[in-house]
Formats: structure tokens, sequence, C-alpha cells
């Protein structure tokens, strides 16, 4: 083997072609599932009452006269640089209806995804600090029971007791009505009101898959030799924990990530319809009800390519952070 | 099974929720005080006395309906996870104890399956089936298959070393007879696992269709049905929607607790993994 195709940068371009290959099978399912299902297309657009002619106008428009293979290619070129076709009931670019819907799910995940991470690690660290115990036990059947609620329940539950009846926080949507009247400052905080429902939602029904995760692998760190000889130094019980077992144990987290984005755009899908937040995933229902299949096709796509991204990012940045994985995926890829 | 002696009341406690559930959704007909669909009640009756959990707005009783609910949930619990298993199955062993070059493509398959979040997935498949207890056993079969068919091939290349099945195949049995006779019984404990603890995940996604509307259609009885048609009366019916979902949360946990704790039976080294 050259040194080459040994090395770190090859492997790298490897992750990377693989990725497209993925996202262009990914993309072409989702046409043809679409494409295959019975049925006319056209049906779901037009009413009925139409005459043939307006048919005819409604198909030519939609671009579907064109032979099939030819409208496939001609989606997979648009997919590629940007161009998502026209949404049927919102009768404007899919492309802006994405732009506005896809800053709004990635802060309702990535806040959601932060507070799972926070609770999953304290979590971790208390089971592990408290094994054998009764608390231990309880903890991780809590645990259990918050993994199991269903998710878009748990949210009315919420806006039931902490919205209708406190007042607390709002029922929904991502801004006040009168946002548009407030400052900057004033805005700010109220997103960040209508943020806490659906994020404590989103987290607290997620973090015990995580917390397991870590516990194991801050288990093992435990048994290592090194904590060993720290205990044997007289290091403090509580440093060895969060200093020594910690930082290690934190190391594999980063694969799941990766492994992690499809449960968090899931999950934000379910959170999104109840809370009426403004995101992918109430944008895909929507578009369901509405029979909007170039914008199904699009929020499906579309998630598909930031898994696929997202796990490929994960990927590269745990070779960078573990040397070890780094010659080892070199090795593997001579 | 003669695993299921145990000490472990987690597992105990699993095994008991899951077999009453299964009574009381046999037993429907039996156990509920009402028809389901019959709107003899007063509306919107808080739970009291002559209906222990209300009624709905059409005067149903909420009890009797969400013991005819269970029968649906489960149902659809149950044969799409062993939809999924079988498709799982199928291509785990094909995968397995076939050729590289079809392990090479199987594989790439079911990766390229996974990169979808399941629920777009869901979705994109239901957008194109209209809503029905068939459709969904299959829509959620058909997006859950994917982990089951890479524990499948993992386990059926380890069991490929082995001596047993290197001498079937030495004495030239097909491949069919050495994957259903040598390889498939000695997969069951893991498939059984794997299936237990996937029963929880699909009637969850089962739940969340037929809150949306777009799964089990309203004279049968569903969960999510049922939180679906209570969303509008939180305020003025808050039990519509507040029991139903209990009875979820309620299954999912025994299911949870059966899989977690067979899984510890079966297979001490693997402690978790969410997939």
């Amino acid at each position: 083997m050259s040194r080459f195709t040994g090395s770190f940068g090859f492997w790298v371009l490897q992750r990377i072609v693989g990725s497209v290959l993925l996202l262009v099978v990914l993309c072409s399912a989702v046409f043809w599932v679409v494409r295959l299902a019975p049925g006319d297309p056209l049906d779901q657009v037009t009413g009925e009452g139409m005459t043939a002619a307006d048919r005819a106008l409604v198909r030519e428009r939609l671009g579907l006269d064109a032979p099939v293979g030819r409208q496939y290619l001609h989606w997979l070129a648009g997919v590629a640089h940007g161009d998502w076709g026209v949404s049927l009931s919102q009768h404007r670019p899919v492309a802006d209806i994405l732009a506005e819907a896809v800053p709004s799910t990635l802060l309702l995940t990535l806040s959601a995804y932060a507070l799972h991470l926070v609770l999953a690690l304290l979590a971790a660290v208390a089971m592990a600090a408290w094994r054998g115990t009764v608390r231990a036990r309880l903890l991780n059947v809590a645990g259990l029971v918050l993994y199991s609620l269903p998710s878009f329940w748990f949210g009315l539950m919420a806006i039931l007791v902490l919205g209708l009846h406190t007042g607390w926080f709002p029922l929904g949507g991502m801004r006040s009505p009168d946002a548009a009247f407030m400052g900057p400052w004033a805005s700010l905080l109220d997103v960040l009101r209508h943020l806490v429902l659906p994020v404590a939602v989103l987290a607290l029904g997620s973090f015990m898959g995580t917390a397991r995760f870590l516990r194991a692998s801050l288990e093992e760190a435990l048994g290592q030799d090194y904590i060993l000889a720290a205990r044997a130094r007289g290091v403090p019980e509580r440093l060895i924990l969060w200093r020594h077992a910690l930082r290690n144990a934190l190391l594999p987290l980063v694969t799941q990530v990766g492994l992690y984005l499809p449960f968090l755009l899931g999950g934000a899908v379910v959170v999104e319809v109840v809370f009426a937040w403004p995101g992918m995933g109430r944008v895909t229902v929507d578009a369901i009800w509405s029979r909007d299949y170039p914008l199904i096709m699009a929020t499906t796509a579309l998630a598909a390519v930031m898994v696929v991204t997202g796990s490929l990012v994960a990927d590269i940045g745990y070779h960078f952070l573990d040397p070890r994985v780094r010659l080892a995926g070199r090795r593997e890829g001579a | 099974m003669r695993g299921i002696r145990t000490r472990d009341p987690l597992l105990t406690a699993g095994l008991v929720i899951c077999l009453l559930l299964a009574v009381t959704a046999l037993l429907a007909p039996w156990l509920a005080p009402d028809d389901p669909g019959r709107m003899g009640g007063p509306r919107l009756a808080p739970p009291g006395p002559e209906h222990v959990l209300g009624t709905d707005v059409l005067g149903r009783d909420v009890l009797s309906r969400l013991i005819h609910g269970a029968r649906v949930s489960l149902l659809i619990g149950w044969l799409s996870v062993l939809t999924a298993a079988f498709l799982g199955a199928g291509v785990g062993l094909a995968a397995g104890l076939g050729s590289r070059k079809a392990d090479r493509t199987l594989m790439a398959l079911t990766d390229a399956f996974m990169a979808f979040p399941r629920i777009f997935l869901v979705l994109l498949l239901v957008s194109v089936a209209r809503a029905s207890v068939g459709h969904v056993v299959v829509v959620l079969g058909l997006s859950g298959w994917m982990p089951v068919a890479r524990l499948v091939r993992a386990e059926a290349l380890s069991l490929k070393q082995r001596s047993f099945v290197a001498a079937a195949r030495g004495l030239g049995l097909s491949p069919w007879r050495v994957a259903r006779v040598h390889v498939l019984p000695n997969l069951l404990p893991t498939l059984i696992v794997a299936a237990a603890l996937r029963v929880g995940g699909a009637i969850l996604a089962e739940s969340f269709l037929s809150f949306l509307g777009l799964g089990v259609q309203d004279p049968t009885v569903s969960w999510g049905l049922m939180i679906q048609q209570g969303r509008d009366h939180l305020l003025d019916g808050w039990w519509l929607a507040t029991f139903p979902g209990l009875a979820i949360t309620l299954t999912v946990v025994g299911y949870n607790l059966l899989g977690d704790g067979l899984r510890a039976r079966f297979d001490p080294r693997r402690e978790d993994g969410h997939d």
C-alpha cells in the first residue's frame, strides 16, 4: 500500500465519498417511495370538476408530464443545488419554507441536547457513586419511567399543568403575538420562555439512554489501574469520580453524538407538533395533511442529509480527539 | 422458559405488568363495564362512582374505551415487531451466512435505512399509505427491521465460526437448511430479547401516529386517538387525555423492564446501548 492510501486524509476522503453516495441512495429512495405509490400524483393536487385541459396544464406546470426517469434526475439535481421545488399547499419555494423551519428546529434540538447531556452526566455520576444502594435503583427506575413516557402526552400534561393552570409558561409557538413590538432583549427572553417546556420535555424524556451508556463507561474507567493508583495516593473519592474517571468515560460519548442525531430530530417532530413549534417536524406533518408531496420529500431528504452529515462530522471529530482510534483507523484503511 | 425464575424484582415487575395487560386485552369485552362505542352516559362527566374514569364528549365510558384500547395497542405493537423481526432475521441471516458481496450489499442497505430518523421514515410511508390498522403494522415493521438485521448478522457471523455449523456446511447441506436448522434456533433467545425490547417503542410510535390522526381511525379505539380527542378538552375534561397517557406509559414501562431484564439474563455483557 502506498503511503497515501494508508493515511488519515485518505480515510476522511473515503468517509466523505461514502456519505455522498449514501445520500444519493437515500434521496432516490424518498423519490421512488412517493412516486411508486399507487395513484396519480396529480389527484392529490387537483380537485374534482377540473376539465381535462386544466389537468393537463397543471401536470405540465408541475413537471409531471416528463418521463419518470427524467423527473427523478431533475429532482436529484435540484436537491443537489438547493432547488427543492415549489410547495403545493403554500405556493412558494420549498427552500424558503425550509430556511424558516430549520433554524427553529436546530434551536430546539440543540438546546434540548445540551440539557440532555447535563442531566445524563449528573445521573450517570450519581448512579456510579451510589452503586449498589437503594438510591441508585430508584434513580434507575425513575429514569426508565421518564424514558417510557410518550413525549407528546408528556408535553400535553406539561401544557395542562404548567401552562393552562398556573400560566407560568406559554401554551405553544416560538414567539408571543406581540413579539414584533418588543426590544431585542425582551424578544430574546420571549423566545427563551417559549423554549422552556419543549426543551424540558425533550431532554427529560431521553437523557436516560445516554446516562446508562455513560454509567457503563464510567464504571469501566473506575476499574482501571490509574484509579487504584490515585486512591492509593489518597486522592479524595469525589475528585477521582469527577476528574479522573469522568474524563476518560466522556470520550466514548462522542461516538454517541452521531448515533443520537436521528433520535433528536425524531423527538423534535413529536414535540414540535404538540407545542406548535414552527420547525421541520411540524412542517412535515402539516405537509402530510395537505398532501404536499414536494414538501414531504424535501423535509425527509433534509432529515437524512442532517443525520448523515452529523455522523460524518462526529466520526471525524472523534478521530481528532482520540489518537488511539486515529492510528487504528489508519491501519484499517491501509 | 428456564430463565424466568429470578431474583430480579424489576424483571418480575415487568413480567407482571405485561401479563396483566395481555389478560386485559384478551378479556376486554368481559372486563369493560360498558360498550366502548355506546354514547349512553352524560357528556364530559368527571370520574365518579357512575363512570370510574369519566366520560368523553360523546358520553362514552372512558374506562371501557381504555380497556378496549389495550387490544389495539398490543396487537399493533406485537404484529409490527414480529414483522420487523421477520424481515430483520431474513436480511441478517442472508448477510451473515451469504457471500461477502451479499453481506456488503445488505449491510449497506441496512445502514441506509438507519440513516433516516425513524419518525421521518414512518411519516414518509404513512403519507403514501392511508390510515388503517394493517397499514400501521406494515409501516412500523418496514421502519423497524434494521437493528434486528444488524444483531442477527453479528450473531450469525460468530455462529458460522463454530464447529457444528462448519460441519453442517462441510456435509454439503443447503445454505437454507443450515440457516433454518443450525443457526436460527441458536439465535432465538437473542431474537426474543430484541423483540421484547422493541414492543414498547412500537406502541409509542403507534400512539403518536394515532394522535396525529394518521394511524387508527375513530370507530376503532386506540390510546393515541383518545389522547388526540382529549387534546381540545384539557381544561374541561382533563381525564380524557390523562388516563390513556398513563396506560401507554405503564405498558411501555412494562415492556422496557421485561426487555431490560431478559437482556441482562441472556447477555450480561452488554449493559446497554440504545438502538
